[in-house]
């Protein structure tokens, strides 16, 4: 497939993983807002160290305060991280790829594109956004579902894969992050009846609490680790996105499993290892937050690679022949 | 309040529906029975069905001049335009006669001029017109095909005759939304498209794949076909990709393509493959920058010399644009005399030439009188709507044709004929055209149906979307022959006797069956906004 569209598939996916997993984050923030004890600070700033975008916050709205961090994180078109910017990105590029997916695809992307648009207009406070988190998550999921009840699943559903995938494998690693790193910061909290609330949360944003009740039963941190990040049949885990990722990876390019032929295929199966062979203690005392950093260090190869084997522009070399068209 | 026709006025017009007050054409009878039957309120929810189905669909289009990105839809109105099984048949032989005439013309003009030398033509139109393309002189496309897509636009006058208005041979659009409006129709009024007889309109891009692969070069045995577009900020990108989509081939960008070993090859994620056939929407100018303008960056560099080798085909024929040139136009009645020996099954609308003396004193003098329109300008642009004009834009026009006489045509005015058109809660004339797509494959095809265009404002003469103009669908009636032959639109599919095992009877089943006879995109769209 051309080059062009296989860019444009991964990062439609990408785009609308993205905006549920920011839709994801802030609800779980509203919900955890409403259950903290009487006097405690607001914690708000960390929602926008999830998505690494504080410098450019800071900047343009200075305090971290409820109403500030919903508005960046939600509705505003300059930031580029927000739910309306990433899912009218997605449309974007499935504007240009329009023969490629079906049309009940793009149906459901304009749908969703016009829900999110005209929630935007409105502008209200938070009252007015009740159930609108759910809707975009509802959104994402039938995208997905759609995605794969209707569209032929060779190339292009790999790319589109793909990029859901890698995203959803950072994006997972990142509340795990931003949970130990901010929230946790200080010692006192920790055991505290609060602290189980806070947990729940997590698992929550990760639509994960009743599937790690059943896996581990009882609520802490390295049960919760562990099912967040080296799960391999939880979908939203690190580990399970990413050997989804890696076999999408391998049937874009027809290399068996366990050897590569380019640079995303290497690091990627080397994550994969790492993940399988790490037990949830080693991590620990690693430790965590620097475990992860070095993940989405990887990850951030990863993507880089996919787009400099796959989506690059590239000139022929003379004499070489072309392939032959194979599929009309 | 329901729609009816007691107080609906012909106004002196040619009416598409109605002979007279109240009494239907034969043709429409049937239709305006179902207008009428309806419940008060019913017509006016389908008509707002139709539009969220659009909106939904994404059936879009960019305007210029405004914001990157801004998209509207194109206004569409229910009430259906109607033509005859006799009229249809007399327009589709005189859309043949035209472009076979039309392809005999662009050919002569890059070989033998033979036309020119006759004199028929004057030689400085066609060498003045910034349309024939020197590069292409003494070059046999592949097939002797030049004009493989045109859109020809077609008026009806009060006297009740049809008139070609003009040519669209560069890259005629809209048919998509010929498609995609009787897709929204189909879904709303399935039972008049069971009793009317309706011809189907859906195979066009089949039709359009067939001629194309007809195209490629011999030695190929499966083409590799792919239609180049300017990229998503071009006001026709919606119809690029939907006509790719259906036809299943590649939507390329200038920047996927690239000329090596005077081979066309595109960038897949797999490396280079080779193109046999281009569906270019890009206009000649910017097609190669090292053949046509040098600053184009839509186009594909090298693209002319892998075409003149012979190892890509293209269409349109590049240098095509020359026979539908607004002068040019003005000589078709001669150019079909003069290569078929036969008179004009549907004639020009009545042209004057501002190139010739007497033509132009004419049109000075009659500007509020005539439309005037520039030679190279399309979408209403650049035009004088004389009775419409002021005393002002007549002065300020007059200098501009006087300046460049070459480059303007006059006609008079004509009365284009109306078809009710919703406006509020009830119905008023509004004034259409009509363009029926031709391919020319194997043989000359044209679509049994068209996009009509409708002018919204009241009065308004001027159809185009970028100037408050919308669409309507088209019914093209079948005779007992043609349904014979390919069996008529709409038809509810039987369903089997055995049925579906059902686990439990669902609430809203009936509906959700019924919807899935109607066709997958209306059906669904029109199932969610219900």
């Amino acid at each position: 497939m051309l080059s062009r569209v296989a860019d444009s598939v991964y990062w439609m996916s990408r785009y609308i993983e993205r905006a549920e997993n920011v839709a994801r984050f802030v609800d779980v923030n509203i919900q955890l807002m409403l259950d903290a004890p009487e006097g405690q600070d607001q914690q708000w700033e960390p929602l926008v160290a999830i998505t690494g975008d504080h410098e450019e916050f800071a900047r343009r709205y200075g305090a971290a305060t409820e109403s500030n961090v919903i508005k960046f994180l939600t509705f505003d078109g300059e930031n580029p991280n927000s739910i309306f910017s990433c899912v009218r990105a997605a449309r974007e590029n499935a504007r240009s790829v329009r023969e490629i997916i079906s049309s009940e695809m793009w149906l459901q992307l304009n749908r969703f594109y016009l829900m999110v648009n005209s929630a935007a207009q409105q502008r209200g406070g938070l009252d007015q956004h009740e159930g609108f988190y759910d809707e975009v998550k509802q959104a994402s999921h039938l995208f997905t579902g759609v995605t794969d009840a209707t569209m032929t699943q060779s190339e292009a559903w790999h790319f589109s894969r793909l990029g859901r995938m890698v995203e959803r494998a950072d994006k997972t690693s990142r509340i795990l992050d931003v949970k130990y790193f901010l929230l946790l910061r200080s010692v006192e909290e920790v055991g505290t009846a609060f602290d189980g609330v806070q947990w729940i949360a997590v698992l929550r944003s990760a639509s994960a609490f009743e599937m790690y009740r059943k896996r581990h039963g009882r609520i802490s941190p390295r049960g919760i680790v562990e099912f967040l990040m080296l799960d391999r049949e939880f979908p939203r885990a690190t580990q399970f996105c990413l050997m989804a990722a890696r076999d999408s990876l391998h049937a874009i390019s027809g290399t068996p499993l366990g050897t590569f032929r380019h640079a995303p295929e290497k690091l990627l199966g080397q994550l994969c290892s790492d993940l399988s062979f790490i037990g949830v203690d080693e991590v620990m005392q690693y430790g965590l937050h620097e475990y992860l950093d070095e993940l989405q260090t990887k990850l951030n190869q990863v993507g880089q690679g996919i787009v400099e084997t796959f989506f690059a522009f590239k000139t022929p070399q003379p004499g070489k022949r072309p392939v032959l068209s194979a599929v009309q | 309040m329901s729609m009816n026709f007691a107080s609906y006025q012909v106004d002196g017009f040619y009416d598409e529906m109605l002979a007279g007050p109240k009494a239907a054409r034969p043709c429409a009878q049937n239709l305006m029975q179902t207008i009428q039957s309806l419940p008060p309120g019913e017509f006016e929810r389908r008509q707002a069905a139709a539009e969220r189905a659009l909106m939904q669909m994404g059936i879009t289009f960019n305007v210029y001049g405004e914001q990157a990105g801004v998209e509207k839809i194109f206004p569409f109105d229910i009430v259906p335009r109607i033509v005859s099984a006799a009229e249809w048949s007399r327009l589709e032989k005189g859309l043949k006669q035209r472009i076979h005439a039309l392809n005999l013309f662009i050919d002569d003009l890059y070989h033998d001029q033979k036309i020119l030398k006759a004199g028929v033509v004057p030689r400085e139109i066609i060498l003045t017109a910034k349309s024939f393309r020197k590069q292409l002189i003494g070059w046999k496309p592949p097939r002797g095909i030049w004009c493989h897509i045109t859109g020809t636009d077609l008026v009806r006058h009060s006297d009740g005759e049809f008139y070609v208005l003009e040519d669209n041979l560069r890259c005629p659009s809209g048919v998509s939304y010929v498609l995609q409006n009787r897709q929204v129709m189909k879904s709303l009024f399935p039972k008049v498209f069971g009793t009317s007889k309706v011809r189907p309109v859906q195979n066009y891009p089949l039709k359009l794949r067939d001629m194309l692969e007809f195209l490629a070069p011999e030695a190929v045995a499966t083409p590799h076909v792919v239609l180049l577009t300017p990229g998503s900020y071009n006001s026709a990108y919606f119809e690029h990709s939907f006509l790719a989509q259906q036809m299943g081939v590649e939507l390329v960008e200038g920047r996927d393509l690239v000329v090596e070993d005077g081979q066309v090859l595109m960038r897949t994620t797999k490396g280079f493959e080779r193109v046999d056939v281009i569906y270019r929407r890009i206009d000649d100018d910017f097609l190669d920058s090292k053949c046509f303008r040098a600053d184009s960056m839509l186009g594909v560099p090298g693209l002319m010399e892998a075409y003149k080798a012979g190892n890509v085909a293209l269409a349109n024929a590049p240098g095509t644009g020359v026979a539908d040139d607004k002068v040019v136009y003005a000589y078709v009645p001669r150019i079909v005399k003069y290569y078929l020996g036969e008179e004009m099954i549907v004639p020009n609308v009545p042209t004057y030439i501002c190139a010739e003396e007497k033509d132009l004193r004419y049109t000075l003098d009659n500007l509020e009188k005539l439309v005037v329109k520039a030679a190279n300008e399309s979408g209403g642009y650049g035009m004088l709507v004389g009775p419409h004009s002021t005393k002002g834009q007549r002065a300020e026009f007059a200098e501009k044709v006087k300046a460049d006489p070459r480059n303007y045509i006059a006609q008079p005015t004509l009365a284009l004929s109306r078809v009710p058109t919703i406006c509020a809660d009830h119905l008023e004339g509004r004034h259409v055209d009509l363009r029926p797509y031709i391919l020319y494959g194997k043989e000359i095809f044209v679509l049994p149906g068209g996009l009509t265009r409708v002018a919204l404002k009241k009065g308004s003469l001027v159809v185009n979307s970028s100037q408050g103009g919308g669409s309507k669908d088209t019914w093209v009636l079948a005779d007992s022959e043609t349904v014979e032959r390919e069996g008529s639109n709409g038809h509810a599919v039987p369903l089997s006797k055995g049925g579906l095992p059902l686990r439990s009877r669902a609430p809203g089943e009936d509906r959700i069956v019924d919807m899935s006879m109607l066709g997958s995109k209306g059906g669904l769209a029109l199932c969610s906004a219900a």
